[in-house]
This record gives C-alpha cells, structure tokens and sequence, in this order.
C-alpha cells in the first residue's frame, strides 16, 4: 500500500527534480554531484565498459560484443560521411561521443526505479532537461560556427545567401536563413528534451492510474488497461530513446557539412 | 473516491508544489558542470583509445580482403597461365609423338622391305640353283636313256638278227624314231 501510496502522491512532475546526492560548491557555483550528475556517470560508465569488451581482444573475425561495436561504428561513420562527405569524418569523434551519451542516457532513464529506494536513487534522465539538451545543441553549433569561420573565412557567410534567389527576396531569404541558423541549437535541445517530458509524462501518469485504480474497489479490475498502456507506451520510449539519439546525431551532421560546405 | 478525482488532485498538488523542475536555474551550473566533465571523458576516451581501435580492426580487416582478393586474382592468372603451359606441353609431346610414331613406322617399313629383298634374292639364288640342276639332271636323264635305248637296241637287233649292228646307224636310228 505504501508503494501505492507513494506513487499517487507523487507528482507527475517530481520524476525530474534534480536531487544533491554529494554537496560540492566551488565560490558561490553549486556544483553538487545530483542524481542527473549520477546517471550522466552511469551512462558514461556503460558505454565505456561496453566499447571495453567490444575492443578488448580485437581480431579480424569479430565476436559478438565487438561485432556490434563495429555494426554502431560503421552506422555512425556511414551516417556522417553520407551527410558530410569524407571531410566531415574528422567530427567522427564527436559524432559517435554525442549518440551514445544521449542513446544510453534516453535508454537508461527508462529502467524502472528500485520500488523503496530514497528518491536520489531512482532513475533519472539527464536528458529530460533543457539546460543539458540545449547545451549540447550549443557544442555542436559552436564547431559549427568556428569550423565555419576557420576553414572558409568570410565565404562561411555565403550559407545565409542562397544562390539563384531574385534580388527583391533577397534581404528576406537571408534575414530567415540567419534567424533558421540561430535557432538551431534551440530546435535541437527542445526536440530531445520535450521527447523525454512527453514519454516520462505519459509512463507515470499511468502509473498513477493504475495505482488510482487498485485502490479503488470494484475499480481494480479496470487498471489492467493502463497497465497495458503503459507497457505499450514503454515499448514507444524505447524506440524514440534510439530515433531521438539519431536525429540529434544527423542534424549535428547536416550542420556541420553547411560548415564543410557553406555555398547551397 | 472515483480514481479520476485522485489523479486530479494529484495534478494539481504538483502544479501547486511549482512548476517545471527544468527552469529551476539554480541547478544549471551543476548540471552544466557534470555534462562537461562526463561528455569530456567520454569524448577523451573515445577519441583516443576506443575508436581508433575499433576503427583500426575494420580497416585492417578491409586491408585483409582486398589483399586476399588480390591475390586470388593473382594466383587465378596463375593457374591460367599454367594451364595454357600445360596446353602447350600436351600438344607439343603429342606432336612429338605423332612424329616418333611416324619415324619409327617408316624405319620399321624399310627395314622389313630390305629383309624381304633379302630374302627374294636368297629365294631366287637357291631357284635358279635348283633349276640348273634340274636342268642337268635332265639332259644326263636324256643322255642315260638314249644310252640305255642305244644299248637295247642294240641288244634286241642282236637277239633278232644274231648281228652286231653298227653303232653309227644305230645311233641316227635312235635320234630320227624319238621325238
């Protein structure tokens, strides 16, 4: 009952309260490590462990954890070449870093919480929140912006004016590509994040149904259906864990080949 | 209690309790600050130990292919090559062969045409040999049976007319009643 309980009390909200586990102040910054610091370690942690196993004895006919190693490397070095040509495998790095820090910690965030646990214990999704989406979408604009400058000087500016558009439109076509530009970082940000709102929203919400409904006599027979929605909804999250993973990848890809090549 | 109006009061107990959790700005920096020190390690590692050894496998294992199919190519040309040698060798032996054979048949035929002259000549030296024998045995035959005539002749002629005839007319007698 108290589990019941505890899941009707909480609001749907609560899921993304960012929770000091370790207090830790540099001047008047608050740099705790939190329970979103926690599972951004996690996440960095398994995906170290996993590409670990997957390089360790490394041979010309690939067991199992090294063949998926090799099947997300050749996924991501083909995405990026194909959007940005072979000049563009130097962000490889990047590009593999930034897929699989959101990839695991999208998919993470889903492991249900240990029921009885204190709440800085449960599992959390870093990227559920703007501050952290956003400024990844701010790193990838920044490369994109001095890669930009650096390699083309001033011709970096030719990607605000397309060629082949009237005179007249002109001034306007540039003003809304210069406005498209900057909003970039924010689209990017917004996408992932209001992905992972919506899909942990949804899962507790209900959760609170079904746990509304067992207590609620005769009614208890009704919470199979959210039951099953919520294992529908799950199965949902998960794919879009992988699909948003993705699209944050390929749109830092599209992004950084305007950078390799700024004329349209 | 209908279970709609819990999760109603729930609702509104987290509204009353203050928004979003996410616009709460006093935990950006920390936030910010473990991204930045994960995202980093995690870059670090990647860059500098995980992906070029992953990618190092791929490419050798690429490396590894093209150069077996290279080879297959070459040693595909290779028994090309030796199997036009082979070709060669076989038709060349055949050839030689064919002419061993030839040589050999006419050796054999001369050598069987010279026996048989050979021996044609023996036969034709004994037949010539035996027929001139034959040929004397002959005329003494002939020479005995006149002889042996001339004597009964002459021994009939004597018993018939108690008289010794003469040798000479005997004889022309003898030569003028044969043949």
């Amino acid at each position: 009952m108290t589990l019941l309980t505890a899941i009707m009390l909480a609001g749907p909200m609560e899921q993304f309260e960012i929770m000091q586990i370790i207090p830790f102040h540099v001047g008047n910054l608050d740099l705790s490590f939190t329970n979103s610091a926690l599972w951004m370690v996690i996440g960095v942690v398994a995906i170290s462990v996993f590409m670990f196993m997957a390089t360790r004895r490394l041979s010309l006919v690939p067991g199992r954890t090294q063949s998926a190693g090799e099947s997300i490397y050749i996924f991501i070095a083909d995405m990026l070449r194909g959007v940005a040509g072979s000049e563009g495998m130097k962000f490889f790095p990047y590009i593999f870093t930034l897929f699989m820090f959101i990839f695991a910690s999208n998919l993470l965030g889903l492991w249900p919480s240990i029921p009885g646990t204190p709440a800085e214990w449960h599992t959390f999704t870093p990227t559920s929140h703007l501050i952290v989406t956003f400024a990844l979408g701010m790193v990838t604009f920044t490369l994109v912006v001095v890669y930009g400058f650096y390699k083309n000087g001033l011709g970096f500016l030719k990607l605000f004016v397309p060629s082949g558009v009237p005179i007249l439109m002109l001034p306007l076509i540039t003003l809304i590509e210069i406005v498209s530009f900057l909003s970039r970082p924010i689209s990017l940000g917004i996408r992932l994040f209001a992905n992972m709102l919506a899909g942990h929203l949804i899962l507790k919400i209900f959760a609170t149904f079904v746990a509304s409904l067992l207590v609620a006599g005769p009614w208890a027979l009704l919470s199979i259906l959210p039951f099953m929605g919520n294992v529908a909804v799950l199965l949902l999250e998960l794919l879009i864990a992988f699909l948003q993973a993705y699209v944050f990848a390929i749109l830092s890809c599209i992004y950084i080949n305007d950078a390799i090549h700024p004329s349209h | 209690m209908s279970p709609f109006l819990l999760f109603l009061a729930a609702g509104a107990e987290a509204a009353e309790k203050g928004g979003l959790p996410q616009l709460d700005a006093s935990t950006y920096p920390s936030q910010l600050f473990w991204l930045t020190v994960t995202f980093l390690s995690l870059y670090l590692a990647m860059n500098f130990i995980f992906l070029p050894r992953l990618g190092g496998i791929i490419e050798q294992r690429r490396n590894r292919i093209a150069d077996d199919l290279d080879q297959a190519a070459e040693l595909k040309s290779q028994a090309e090559e030796a199997e036009k040698a082979y070709n060669q060798a076989l038709a060349d032996a055949r050839a030689k062969a064919n002419a061993i054979a030839a040589e050999t048949k006419a050796e054999i035929d001369s050598e069987i045409a010279a026996e048989q002259e050979k021996i044609d000549q023996k036969l034709n030296a004994r037949l010539a040999e035996a027929e001139t024998r034959i040929a004397a045995m002959k005329k003494s035959a002939t020479a005995k049976v006149s002889e042996a005539a001339e004597d009964t002749t002459a021994a009939l002629v004597e018993i018939l007319i108690d008289e010794k005839p003469d040798q000479g007319v005997l004889k022309d007698a003898i030569a003028k009643a044969t043949p």
